[in-house]
Order: C-alpha cells, then sequence, then structure tokens
C-alpha cells in the first residue's frame, strides 16, 4: 500500500436477494485527490459508500483506512477513525438551529460530557461560525433546519460533517434536489470548503458537468464494479462510458 | 423583571405560603411535588421522543427502599432514605434501561410496562418480605438524627420537597441545554445522524434512561415519607400512566409543567374525589382532551401563548417547533 492511499476496499462481495451492489470491488482512494463516482442507478455506489461506513457489512472482501482494517467496525467507530459522511437526503436534527447542529458536532467531536455546561457556550462556537460561513449559512444560524431550502439544507449537512474534522469525507449526491441554476454554487461552495478544511473527499455525482469541474478523479461503476477509473477527461471520453452513463443521464 | 419571569416567582412563593394560611393544602402539595418529581423523569424522556408507561417501577423501588430502610432501623434516617432510595432507582434504572434502550416507541412503552409489572407482582406475591398489598408501613423517620413531633415533621417534609424539586429543575434544565442533553434530544430527530457524528445512540438514551428513573425515585422516597405507607400499587400500571398524564397536562417536554401539571392535577383530584367522587376521573379525562386537542403544548404552553400575546411579540422560529403556527417554512 502506498503511503497516500487513504481507504483501500479489497474485493468487496455483497448482493441483495440476487441484485448484485458489489462484485469483487477494489479501490484505492488517494489523499488529497477529489474521487467522483457516477453509474447508473443501482450500479451499487451508494452501497459502497455504506459499506465504506460500516453501515452495511460485505459479504466477502474487506475496507482498510489508514492502514487498518475497518471492515467489521460500527458507523460511530468509522466515524471516530476520521471518515465522515454528508447524505443524499440531508439528516440533521430538526428541531435544532442551524449553528446547534454544528455546536453538537463539535461537541461529539471533543467529547464535551460536563453535564451543566451550555452547547451555546463550549469553546467551538467561533469554529462552527466560521464554518457556516465558509458553506454561506451563516446568516441563518439560528433557524431551525427544517425551516430551511434543501440547497442550505444540503450545505449545513455537509458543514456538519465537516465539522467532525474528518480526513476523509463521503459525500452521496451532493447536489441532488439542489435547483439546476445553484448547483454549480453549491459546489464552489463546497469545494473552497473541503480545500480550506484539507479533506479529501469522494461524491457520487449524476451531473456530468459537475464531476467534469470539480473531480480530481473519476470512478464509474456499473453492476456492482468499478468499470474504469482515470482523469474526467479520460472517463468521460470513454465510448463506453457516453454510451452506457452519459447517454442514460441526459 | 419582564413579566414572564415574574409570574413564576410569584406562583412559587404563593405555593411556599399557601399552607400558612390554608394547613390542609401541605400534604396535598407535598404529595405533589414528590409526584412532579417523577413526572419530571418521563418529561425528560420525552425530550428524547420516548414515552414509558413503567416508570412507576422506580418509583416502588425508592419507596420500597425507604420502607425496608426504615424497617431495619426502627424508624430509619430521612437522609439515609433519600441516598438509598434514590441509589436503587438509579442501580434498577441501569439494570433496566441497559436492556429497554435498545427499543423504541410504542416497544420501549410497553417493555417498561413488562417492566414494572414483574416488580408488581412481587411486592403483590412476597408478602412474607413485602407485606404483599397490605404494603408496609413507613415510620417517621428522624431528620439528620433529630425527632420530630409530626406537624414539625409535616412542614419539614413540605419545604425540604420544594427546595429538593426547585433544585432539581434547575438541575435538568441546564442538563436539556449542554451537549450531552442536546444529544439526548436528536434521539427523538434523527438517530442516524447521531451514530455518524461517532456517538452512541443507545449510550446517550442510556444516560437520560438513567436519570429519568433517579427522579422517580426521589418522588418515590418522598411519597412513601409522607404516607407512611408503600403498597404494590406505587408500582402498578395505572400510577405509570398518571405520569404520563400529568406530564401531558403540564406541558410535555417542560421542565416546569411537570410541577405545574402535578400540583394542578393534585388539587383537583383531592377535591374532585370530595365533591364529584364519580365522574372526576371523567372530568379529567375530558380536561386532558381538551388539551390535546387545543393546547398540545401543555399548560405551560398556553401560558407562553398568553405571555406571547400580552408582549405583542410573534413567537420565534424556536417555538414553531410543533407545526402550530405554520408560514415560517420558506
Amino acid at each position: 500500500m502506498t503511503p497516500d492511499v487513504l481507504l483501500e476496499t479489497k474485493g468487496l462481495e455483497i448482493n441483495f436477494g440476487g441484485v448484485i451492489a458489489a462484485d469483487n470491488v477494489s479501490v484505492e482512494i488517494h489523499a488529497g485527490k477529489n474521487l467522483a463516482i457516477i453509474g447508473p442507478n443501482g450500479a451499487g455506489k451508494t452501497t459502497f459508500l455504506n459499506i465504506c461506513t460500516g453501515y452495511t457489512k460485505p459479504n466477502k472482501g474487506s475496507v482498510y483506512f489508514c492502514g487498518r482494517e475497518v471492515t467489521q467496525k460500527s458507523p460511530r467507530q468509522i466515524t471516530r477513525m476520521g471518515v465522515a459522511r454528508a447524505f443524499q437526503i440531508p439528516q440533521l436534527f430538526s428541531e435544532h438551529t442551524a449553528l446547534e447542529n454544528l455546536l453538537i458536532a463539535a461537541a461529539a467531536r471533543e467529547q464535551r460530557w460536563a453535564p451543566f455546561m451550555k452547547l451555546g457556550h463550549i469553546p467551538e462556537r467561533d469554529e462552527m461560525m466560521h464554518l457556516l460561513e465558509l458553506v454561506n449559512c451563516a446568516h441563518v444560524s439560528d433557524r431551525l433546519v427544517n425551516e430551511l431550502p434543501e440547497g442550505q439544507r444540503k450545505l449545513i449537512d455537509i458543514a456538519v460533517a465537516l465539522a467532525l474534522r474528518p480526513k476523509l469525507l463521503l459525500l452521496d449526491e451532493p447536489t441532488s434536489g439542489v435547483a439546476s441554476s445553484e448547483k454549480f454554487g453549491v459546489m464552489d461552495i463546497l469545494t473552497r470548503a473541503l480545500a480550506e478544511a484539507k479533506v479529501t473527499s469522494v461524491f457520487v455525482e449524476h451531473d456530468m458537468g459537475i464531476v467534469e469541474k470539480y473531480a480530481d478523479e473519476v470512478a464509474v461503476w456499473a453492476a456492482g464494479a468499478v468499470q474504469l477509473r482515470g482523469t474526467p477527461q479520460e472517463v468521460l471520453e470513454h465510448p463506453d462510458v457516453i454510451r452506457d452513463v452519459i447517454g442514460e443521464e441526459l | 423583571m419582564s413579566l414572564r419571569i415574574a409570574v413564576p416567582i410569584l406562583l412559587l412563593a404563593i405555593v411556599a405560603l399557601l399552607p400558612l394560611v390554608a394547613p390542609w393544602s401541605q400534604v396535598v402539595l407535598t404529595l405533589a411535588l414528590a409526584k412532579g418529581l417523577a413526572v419530571l423523569g418521563i418529561v425528560l424522556l420525552l425530550h428524547a421522543g420516548q414515552v414509558s408507561f413503567g416508570h412507576a417501577l422506580f418509583f416502588a423501588v425508592a419507596a420500597y427502599s425507604a420502607a425496608f430502610l426504615g424497617e431495619a432501623f426502627a424508624g430509619g434516617e430521612l437522609v439515609m432514605m433519600i441516598v438509598l432510595g434514590l441509589g436503587a432507582s438509579l442501580f434498577f434504572g441501569l439494570m433496566v434501561g441497559l436492556f429497554v434502550v435498545r427499543y423504541r416507541h410504542i416497544f420501549f412503552g410497553m417493555l417498561n410496562l413488562a417492566f414494572s409489572m414483574i416488580f408488581y407482582s412481587i411486592l403483590e406475591k412476597f408478602y412474607h418480605v413485602t407485606g404483599g398489598a397490605d404494603g408496609m408501613q413507613v415510620a417517621r423517620p428522624t431528620v439528620v438524627g433529630i425527632e420530630m413531633e409530626r406537624a414539625g415533621f409535616e412542614t419539614l417534609l413540605f419545604y425540604g420537597s420544594l427546595v429538593l424539586c426547585v433544585a432539581v429543575a434547575w438541575c435538568i434544565h441546564r442538563f436539556l441545554s449542554s451537549p450531552i442533553g442536546n444529544m439526548f434530544k436528536t434521539i427523538k430527530t434523527n438517530e442516524t445522524r447521531l451514530e455518524y457524528l461517532g456517538i452512541s445512540a443507545r449510550q446517550t438514551l442510556l444516560v437520560g434512561y438513567v436519570v429519568s428513573a433517579g427522579l422517580c425515585g426521589l418522588g418515590g422516597v418522598l411519597m412513601a415519607v409522607a404516607q407512611g405507607i408503600v403498597t404494590p400499587e406505587y408500582a402498578w400500571w395505572i400510577r405509570s400512566g398518571e405520569l404520563v398524564f400529568i406530564a401531558i397536562l403540564g406541558g410535555a417536554g417542560s421542565v416546569a409543567g411537570a410541577f405545574v401539571g402535578a400540583i394542578i392535577y393534585e388539587a383537583v383530584r383531592v377535591n374532585a374525589a370530595a365533591f364529584a367522587a364519580d365522574v372526576w376521573q371523567m372530568v379529567l379525562g375530558f380536561f386532558l382532551l381538551a388539551i390535546i386537542l387545543f393546547a398540545s403544548r401543555g399548560l405551560v404552553g398556553l401560558y407562553e401563548r398568553l405571555m406571547d400575546r400580552l408582549e405583542n411579540k410573534k413567537p420565534t422560529s424556536k417555538e414553531t417547533q410543533d407545526g402550530r403556527v405554520p408560514g415560517a417554512a420558506e
């Protein structure tokens, strides 16, 4: 294993009642390179993220993070090791404000258990406000998250993941549910936040324009396996990809 | 001082002074405060979106602990009873909690019910130890070693309970504002995200569960000492249901509501039993129906709404969370 490999999977296999979601998936994710995962629906992209975060256990194969095997670990343990996750449907605390969502994440990271310390007074408050500024949501910091539009909820979901100061961030369709006119804006904000936090990201994406502009590497998923991997130019111009993925998406 | 703060202080003062004007109210208020502590345990769990229909278990565990202590040491000592009762309820809370925090909602509620009914049966059947359905007498204990007359003891118990309730309410209020308290509340809204923050939802729920059991325990000891007798009825499911009823009456999720609800419930119960013996439960039933239909945040919610109107203030976004005030979403 080369030293810059952050996450590595070896021969992952899983099927759900006959549907093969992972068929001998071996992938290396390199530190500092943002990897986009593309492919048709049902190709096993989200399953891959689920296996990497311990939510789903593979039938065969193993997952290594920073050289340590994590295949059988729980999402909680893997999160603590430095893998954070943002979701296709934002997973937020709906009865808390945007800032409180981040403060809870910061308190979790710093293990702040003092029972009489107020959440709003933890030392990480300024850091979390800065994070909200970074994702352009500082002006809604005291609004309940379930009152906010989907685009902002997505960004706050990502900010919550970044609040954990992860080494690796897995993003499941960061621009789904965001109006097409806003997608590039969201990705610009996101890329800036990721660069400042020095986080490597893996993101599942359906919009090839986004992939072309923001990914360092692209991996193509089909029928539970990685069909092709390379730079955005190499992959997006490949005839198989144009036929099977881009053709279907457009 | 704003009206919003002045009214609760005034109410507290009225509760503290009422026994001087109406001596009959002292025992009623002591019982109400004891129940209020237990209701606070239910209110705490409601913050995590869980309802327990078996928390009378911890109420009874602590009450019987006090009774056994009194029996073993010819009367016993009040402080020791509180410490032992609290310790016993925390221990039982941990043991039962380790099992029930694996479940949510109806399963959580019914498992709690099952545990409490097992304990109820033990209290009733092992009559050579527990006195069976007749229960056990709790003789008046000493207070820090001093033996007291009945009147003095009752006054002390009332004011001691009042101070304890205020202190405990403040602690629980602070706990709910703390990082761990807020994580506890997220069990209601999003356990998945909590796990993906590296926090165990089960362990977080267990912390709150044990605290809630301890609150019921404190209430149970005070009730046992105030009534001078403990019976298996302390653990009965109707007692558990009563705690949930009062929690909703006062305002589900409100620390102050637990005590407001308990005092009003107890006042209605005592007076209605005298003036409308046959129908008082029906009256309470209709009252609960009205609360659920028209004031889902209970008496404290009504009070907040009234204050908002007096101050001519629009509800803040925090207050719209039960969905009663539409139009806040974009």
